[in-house]
C-alpha cells in the first residue's frame, strides 16, 4: 500500500510544481513571490489537517484504547511539526518583501507558533515519560485540549484585525482566487497529503516492528 | 523561455528558491529519517535470525 501512495505523491508533487512555477501567471500585487504560496497554503493547511487528525485518534483512542491510535499519533507528531514550521517559515521570507517584516504578532501568526509548539510539547512529553502507555495517554489529553487552537487559527484572520489576508480558498460562497491560482493549490494540497499519508505509513511501520520485535524475538528464545 | 528569467523570479529569485529549497529539505528529512530507521532494524532482525537459527 505504501508504495501506491508514495508513486503517487510523486506524481501529484511533480504536477503541482509544474503548475506552480510554470503555468501560473505572475500575481499583478505579489509578482513571482505568490510561488511561495504554492508551498505556504498547503503546508499551513496541512499543519491544521494533521493536528485534526491526531486529535480525532487521540479522542478515539481514550475511549475505545486502542494501541494503534496512539502509534498514529505519535507517528503524525514530528510529520505536522514540520509542516507548521514549513509554513511558519515560508510564510516569513514572503512576509519580508509584501509585509515588509519577517514577522508581526499578529492572531494570525501567532495561534499558528502555538501550535508548532503544541507539536513540540507533545513530542517531548511523549519523550519524557518512560512508561509508554501512560506517555500516550498524556499525550492523548494534551492534543485534545490544544484542539482549541484550531478554530482560533481559522478563524484568527476574521475575529481580529490582522496583517494576514483574510481566507481566500475555504469560503461558504466558494474560493475568491482565479483558477490559475487555485489549482495549482489543490495540487499540492493533494500532494501534500499523499506525502503525508506515506509518511505516516512508514513511521508506524517502524514503530509496529519495534513494538512487536520484542513479542517475537522471546518466542524464538522461548522455543 | 527564458531560463534567467525564470530563475530570477521577477527579482525574488532569493525569496522563492529559498521557500522551495526549505520545502525540499524538509520533506527530505521527512523521507530520508524514518527510511533509515527502517533499515537499521531490518538489517538488525536479520541478525536476530541468524544467530538464533
Amino acid at each position: 500500500m505504501l508504495p501506491w501512495f508514495a508513486w503517487l505523491c510523486a506524481l501529484t508533487l511533480a504536477a503541482g510544481l509544474y503548475l506552480g512555477l510554470f503555468v501560473a501567471p505572475p500575481d499583478y500585487q505579489q509578482g513571482e513571490t505568490v510561488r511561495i504560496m504554492f508551498i505556504h497554503v498547503p503546508a499551513a493547511w496541512m499543519s491544521m489537517f494533521i493536528y485534526a487528525t491526531m486529535a480525532g485518534a487521540a479522542a478515539v483512542g481514550l475511549v475505545w484504547k486502542i494501541k494503534l491510535t496512539d502509534t498514529f499519533i505519535a507517528c503524525a507528531a514530528p510529520i505536522g511539526a514540520s509542516f507548521t514550521l514549513l509554513a511558519l517559515v515560508t510564510g516569513s521570507i514572503w512576509g519580508k518583501p509584501m509585509w515588509g517584516t519577517w514577522w508581526v504578532w499578529d492572531a494570525r501568526l501567532t495561534s499558528e507558533l502555538i501550535l508548532l509548539f503544541l507539536y513540540l510539547g507533545f513530542m517531548s512529553l511523549q519523550s519524557a515519560i518512560d512508561d509508554p502507555r501512560r506517555a500516550a495517554r498524556a499525550g492523548a489529553v494534551l492534543v485534545l485540549v490544544g484542539v482549541i487552537n484550531l478554530p482560533v487559527i481559522h478563524y484568527s484572520v476574521e475575529w481580529w484585525n490582522t496583517l494576514h489576508q483574510p481566507a481566500s480558498v475555504a469560503r461558504i460562497d466558494g474560493p475568491r482566487i482565479h483558477s490559475s491560482i487555485l489549482i495549482p493549490l489543490l495540487v499540492m494540497m493533494g500532494a501534500f497529503k499523499l506525502f503525508f499519508i506515506s509518511v505516516v505509513l512508514l513511521r508506524m511501520r517502524s514503530d509496529i516492528l519495534e513494538n512487536e520485535a520484542d513479542s517475537r524475538w522471546l518466542k524464538e528464545q522461548g522455543a | 523561455m527564458n531560463w534567467a528569467e525564470f530563475f530570477n523570479m521577477g527579482g525574488y529569485a532569493f525569496h522563492v528558491w529559498t521557500s522551495y529549497l526549505l520545502a525540499a529539505v524538509i520533506l527530505g528529512l521527512n523521507v530520508w529519517l524514518p527510511l533509515r530507521k527502517f533499515r537499521t532494524q531490518q538489517k538488525k532482525i536479520r541478525q536476530q535470525h541468524e544467530t538464533t537459527s
